[in-house]
């Protein structure tokens, strides 16, 4: 049978996976982000017990792989009584996992910043959260846009672990399609093809955004 | 749980470290081959290796894992699943090891070759003696960065039924009816290997640290 007639035929299914990941990349990704500004505003002063356990739990997530946490999240909460369906446990996992990655980028971008900045801030009449929100976040944002874009491959390329709890993303529409026909080839180089575009839109944007960032004395090398 | 169960739970743990291993090794290796042949700048040779590296970047675990699985025996390929997941892991740990040793390569300073060639080494001899060595030491902080991020992306292989750490969980609680303990266990694991790679990594980043001073 044809590559390109057996791709056609299942376009509806390849959409449908297409847009699952989409979305589930774009929501988590934003909202992973969101998550990542309070943990690193929650980490922000003086070390102290609360903030020590902080950091204790995003470095055990970190260390922990994406699938496991999903297991645990999908497979093991309902032990205790918790019972989560495959979406929310997928946007949790992603928006937790990641959000803690983020997270990591924004303390490492922290620690860059010049220690005089905040003082500065302080004897200027600034109080922690406004001076956390209006001058250091915005400063370690930038700083880190490179990483974010890694992150956000990360994120994308996690999205297909979904599949494994059985949800109708991009991997799983190839698979489909593959035990269909039992022809593994068109339906597996289309989807990697679109995960290699989706790549390509991300970083083509970040790039973009970053070019408008310095054109506009947002940062500077 | 009962001893049984860590005693399997153990030796899971030792699949998903062998099978990474090995693909660490090969991974390691490749990458700087793909890297020297990218830096040769061999027309076609270097553009087909800059697609593959952005390609590979691009492609979910899983995905390739999976591709690999059904594609081998089409392709007349003995499938053992073992050799089909050190295979995928070694095609995706290549791509990025092959970045950090091209990194590694293009910031290598010119004065040391160009003095190695005064002292009449030859291209082979400073590669070997000069330039090797110390890409070793300034490399390895990524490339143990990249193990750890390779352990991780692991699970994957556990689609295409090696009992590695991850799968290993299923079976315990497909008998104990009760999934919590082995995943919490396995993830105890996970965080000890991973955990002892990312302190290695420390030690490597001020070695290499030492090395640039």
């Amino acid at each position: 049978m044809n590559g390109f007639k057996m791709i056609w035929d299942n376009i509806g299914l390849f959409g449908e996976g297409l847009q699952n990941t989409l979305v589930l990349f774009c929501v988590s990704g934003v909202l992973a982000f969101i998550l990542a500004c309070f943990l690193a505003f929650l980490l922000e002063g003086t070390e102290n017990i609360p903030r020590k356990l902080i950091r204790w739990g995003l470095d055990l997530m970190r260390m922990l792989p994406f699938l496991i946490f999903l297991y645990l999240l999908y497979y093991g909460l309902p032990n205790v009584g918790l019972r989560l369906d495959v979406w929310s446990a997928g946007f949790f996992a992603l928006i937790t996992y990641h959000g803690a990655y983020f997270a990591e980028i924004l303390r490492a971008a922290r620690t860059s910043l010049p220690a005089g900045q905040a003082e500065a801030a302080y004897a200027h009449g600034f109080i922690n959260s406004s001076m956390y929100w209006r001058i250091l976040l915005p400063q370690m944002v930038m700083r880190s846009g490179p990483l974010f874009g890694n992150q956000l491959v990360c994120l994308l390329k996690d999205t297909a672990f979904l599949s494994i709890i059985t949800l109708m993303d991009l991997t799983a529409a190839a698979s489909a399609v593959q035990a269909k026909y039992f022809v593994p080839l068109p339906p597996f180089i289309f989807v990697i093809a679109l995960y290699w575009s989706v790549t390509l839109v991300v970083e083509t944007l970040l790039r973009r955004l970053s070019r408008r960032a310095q054109k506009r004395g947002l940062v500077h090398e | 749980m009962e001893d049984s169960d860590w005693f399997t739970l153990l030796h899971a743990a030792w699949t998903t470290v062998w099978i990474s291993g090995i693909s660490i090794i090969l991974g390691v290796a490749l990458g700087l081959v793909v890297a020297m042949l990218r830096a040769a700048k061999i027309p076609v040779v270097s553009q087909l290796l800059a697609v593959y590296v952005s390609l590979i970047r691009a492609t979910p675990m899983v995905t390739l894992v999976l591709f690999l699985f059904v594609i081998a025996p089409s392709i007349g390929w003995e499938v053992d699943p073992r050799v089909v997941a050190i295979a995928a892991m070694t095609i995706n740990t290549t791509a990025f090891n092959a970045e950090i040793w091209r990194g590694a390569l293009t910031s290598f300073s010119r004065e040391q070759v160009e003095a190695a060639k005064a002292a009449g080494m030859t291209t082979g001899l400073t590669l070997r003696r000069i330039m090797l060595p110390q890409m070793m030491t300034t490399s390895l902080p990524g490339l143990v960065n990249e193990m750890s991020l390779l352990v991780k992306s692991s699970p994957a292989i556990a689609m295409i039924g090696i009992v590695d750490l991850t799968r290993v969980t299923n079976r315990i609680a497909a008998v104990t009816y009760d999934p919590l303990p082995p995943i919490l266990a396995a993830g105890l694991l996970y965080i000890l290997i991973i955990g002892g790679l990312v302190r290695f990594q420390r030690i490597a980043d001020s070695r290499a640290k030492r090395l640039a001073m």
